[in-house]
């Protein structure tokens, strides 16, 4: 035997060793069943097509196809996107002062902000609504609700600036707002924390709230002409919670449908205390019986304080007043307009589809969607097919008003939307993804993961009798790794999705302000044609407007001074003023005489404790300024102008307190000489 | 011939001097861990067990499970941190104590030792796993029908939103280690005993 055969015999020999010893063979099953076992299943990769890129660049010069009405959240302002594009158009301030504009700082503006308790200078802002036409976006105006001080505002889309805010007495959490009716009849505003009623006495124990605490639902007149909102009526209910809210339509039209939540009627440790009932309702309110109702005269006159603010763009100011009365009607005392339709589990969503007949609840803790038919309602309300009442409200059979339900869904479910083909879409804030399913058929179409945590969705149209479809934005509550991170801090995140085809597309992710809630989706074409570009300087009838400047002055009363100024390229007149006096409020009242596109002036003065103002073309703006200081203080414009915007400046004399320095003013040839 | 059945393979011996040596190191390293994944945690969760601790990120985990009525998990609740340490630095001495001392008796004893501490060790934690997964709180505020929570032994599990994996940490591998050079030990006395008949 050569060295050779003995190595071969020893290698055979080793080898049969290791396949008969059974103890090897048992190590090595062991480790790879372990191993495999252990081994993370594959997710599915972000199929991002080629042409997502395409889809979503604007090119330059070019214009998106859609609005994005954003809601702030806790920035209390509303944002404008352009959709495709993600790009953020605009910040429009709403409910939380602005010192870019001098929203809520200036003269003219502060008087948006106040409400029964006195000027507020932030607010909450969740839900948005366009105006609607038979059931059909007509984009004249979007409402906006305020959830910490109740309120709702109305902006004017033509001049995308805030023209009215009516505050909400006897509410609080006004959460369940602001949702139109199917042809803008009315704003409807529901409460999300119940407090006692304006005429009741409010100093009780917060333990007694199932007994003494009572929720509200508010509807408010829009003048179909001018917009203008006027509470008609309230309705008093039991301390439920009230979330989200939607309109019938078509089939459903003249009633409304709100999801409850909080039926167990806790008042402490809710995340527990209002979960422990496997189902809560959605209330269908006939408001169409209940408003003719109210003209026949039902319901009592409380006393409470709230405040109504309009904007006028011919005065270019606000006036706030404080109304006293609100009409009320007890829900338990009316008969046959309000139906409770039992839900699983403290339902978030109650989604009306495009037809009118399907209710769609969302039950966040639920693991299940429940669709209920409008027209199965009505038979079960004909046959009386109730299960007991709450608080004298009738409860609906389950079953007797359920079209069915969507089964393993997803985890978690808000909020749906639809599009004009028969599929809804809803967000699940657990299980992190948008999930199409079929209306009538039940059957889940697809599914697809949103980064991180959706909360609401939006389809263009989505809330409508005919959607536009085409695309959905989800709106998430998580951010973490989508973007460059910005310290502890970061931006919501939004997807963008192509909702055209049978399976959804990511198209784009991009960073939001605040946290948008909700958004409304509008084609840009329902919007563009009717924008203003000027105010007419002819129309303005501000109190102190000067539209020449030959009328330019100072004028002094006792210890304030109105200055009467004018801005127009590239010069402030008066721009040298002397003779103000420390102790003095000066009002500066700024008229911008330009009627040019997009040539705004600021206007702001050294250590003013006050923001600047914005002022646009043919706009005129007060702003107050207390001198902190004797000597030489100088202004300027802020906006960049024109070429020679950096000329665009002026000095200010103060003098001490009881000095008699003359007052005097002007600009060149004009100004105070020696 | 008496003296030499009372002693030990040479392999044996070595095997034996090895286990209880890198028995130590799983004093100093986790033993298990269970990896967690979510959509909404990209980073990922984890959660190491180690002979006297729990490490990584307990907090967070205690978090989430209230939600669904979880017990929160604390070092002080579990009696197996407090005992674990010793019974591994028994093993570990044992062991080599039976590679200098070269007994047959020391060595099978150390084998029923090592065998019993295994069974009951795999015992307890699926306890434990049932336990937290099965005794949840009746008000959690998410609660599905029929639903528990009861992480894997060992590989993966998807609960709710989120996938579990259960696998040995360093500590457990060498444990596993340790595990298949005493079988292998074991087998290499039981044969050699064979033999000699």
């Amino acid at each position: 035997m050569t060295e050779c055969n003995k190595n071969n015999n020893f290698n055979s020999n080793l080898i049969i060793l290791l396949m008969k010893n059974k103890l090897i063979k048992a190590t090595l099953i062991f480790s790879i069943v372990t191993f495999f076992g252990a081994c993370k299943p594959k997710t599915t990769a972000d199929a991002i097509s080629g042409n997502a890129a395409q889809k979503v660049y604007v090119a330059p010069g070019e214009h998106d196809e859609f609005y994005s009405f954003t809601s702030g959240g806790f920035s209390g302002q509303v944002a404008v996107y352009g959709i495709p594009s993600g790009r953020l158009l605009k910040v429009l301030p709403v409910f939380s002062q602005d010192p870019e504009t001098g929203y809520g700082y200036g003269e003219d503006t502060k008087p948006m902000l106040n409400t029964s308790h006195g000027f507020v200078p932030w607010g909450d802002q969740h839900h948005l609504a366009v105006s609607q036409t038979d059931g059909e976006y007509d984009g004249r105006w979007l409402f906006a609700n305020e959830n910490n001080t109740p309120r709702v505002a109305r902006l004017d889309l033509t001049t995308f600036t805030t023209d009215e805010i009516i505050e909400i007495p006897n509410s609080a959490g006004n959460h369940s707002s602001p949702f139109v009716t199917d042809n803008n009849e009315y704003v409807v505003a529901g409460t999300r924390f119940s407090v006692p009623f304006e005429d009741e006495d409010g100093d009780i124990p917060i333990s007694t709230y199932a007994d003494n605490f009572s929720g509200a639902i508010t509807f408010i007149k829009v003048d179909p002409q001018s917009g203008r909102m006027a509470i008609d009526f309230q309705l008093k209910t039991p301390p439920v919670n009230y979330d989200l809210s939607r309109t019938g339509k078509g089939a459903s039209s003249g009633w409304f449908f709100f999801s409850t939540y909080n039926t167990e009627k806790a008042h402490t440790l809710l995340e527990v205390n209002a979960s422990q009932n496997d189902k809560d309702f959605i209330l269908a309110l006939n408001w169409k019986k209940i408003a003719e109702m109210v003209k026949e005269g039902k319901g009592r006159k409380v006393k409470a304080d709230y405040a109504h603010n309009v904007y006028d763009h011919n005065t270019h100011s606000a006036t706030s007043t404080i109304l006293n009365e609100v009409h009320v009607l007890d829900i338990e005392d009316l008969e046959g307009v309000a139906y409770y339709i039992p839900c699983p589990k403290s339902p978030h969503g109650a989604d009306v589809d495009p037809s009118g007949e399907y209710i769609v609840g969302s039950g966040k803790l639920a693991s299940l969607i429940p669709v209920f038919s409008f027209s199965k309602m009505m038979k079960a309300i004909e046959d009386k097919k109730f299960d007991g009442d709450y608080d004298g409200i009738p409860v609906l059979n389950y079953e007797a008003v359920l079209h069915g339900e969507v089964q393993k869904p997803g985890l978690g479910p808000l909020h749906t939307e639809f599009d004009a083909n028969g599929n809804a879409y809803t967000s699940f804030f657990v299980s992190s993804e948008v999930v199409k399913w079929n209306v009538k058929t039940l059957e889940v179409v697809d599914r697809q993961p949103t980064y991180y945590s959706t909360g609401h969705l939006t389809v263009a149209g989505g809330n409508t009798k005919k959607p536009y479809g085409k695309y959905l934005v989800a709106w998430n509550k998580i951010t973490k790794d989508r973007y460059l991170p910005t310290g502890p801090e970061l931006a919501q995140s939004a997807q963008l999705f192509d909702i055209s085809g049978e399976k959804m597309e990511l198209l784009l992710d991009f960073p939001t302000i605040g946290e948008p809630h909700y958004a409304q989706i509008v084609p840009a074409s329902l919007i563009v044609d009717k924008q203003k570009r000027i105010y007419d300087i002819n129309a303005n009838n501000h109190k102190y407007v000067v539209k020449n400047e030959n009328d330019t002055r100072v004028e002094r009363s006792g210890n304030r001074v109105d200055v009467y100024m004018t801005l127009i390229r590239t010069h402030i007149t008066p721009d040298n003023i002397e003779g103000i006096r420390m102790g003095d409020e000066v009002y500066f009242h700024i008229t911008n005489l330009e009627q040019d596109w997009d040539l705004p002036h600021g206007f702001a003065v050294m250590g003013n404790n006050n923001s600047e103002v914005l002022i646009l073309p043919g706009e005129t703006r007060t702003m107050k300024w207390v001198p902190t200081k004797v000597g030489i203080i100088p202004m300027y414009c802020t906006d960049f102008c024109s070429a020679l915007h950096q000329e665009m400046q002026g000095y200010i004399r103060v003098s001490p307190a009881g000095s008699n320095t003359p007052l005097r003013y002007g600009t060149g040839d004009n100004a105070p000489k020696e | 011939m008496k003296s030499a059945q009372k002693s030990l393979h040479s392999t044996t011996r070595i095997l034996v001097g090895i286990a209880g040596a890198v028995l130590f190191i799983a004093l100093f390293v986790p033993i298990w861990q269970i990896q967690l994944t979510a959509p909404q945690y990209p980073e990922g969760l984890e959660l190491f067990i180690h002979a006297d601790k729990l490490t990584g990120d307990v907090q967070i985990i205690n978090g989430l499970n209230h939600y669904i009525g979880m017990k929160e998990l604390h070092k002080d609740d579990f009696i197996e941190f407090t005992v674990l340490p010793y019974i591994i630095v028994a093993l570990g001495l044992i062991g080599l104590l039976t590679a200098v001392v070269n007994r047959k008796g020391l060595f099978f004893f150390w084998i029923i030792f090592f065998a019993l501490f295994g069974i009951l060790t795999i015992i307890r934690f699926y306890l434990w796993l049932y336990d937290y997964g099965h005794n949840l709180d009746p008000t959690a505020p998410i609660q599905v029908p029929g639903m528990s929570y009861q992480p894997p032994m060992i590989g993966y599990k998807k609960l709710l939103n989120f996938g579990a994996y259960s696998i040995p940490a360093t500590g457990g591998w060498i444990m596993i280690g340790a595990v298949v050079m005493a079988v292998w030990a074991f087998l290499k006395e039981v044969k050699f005993k064979k033999k000699k008949i």
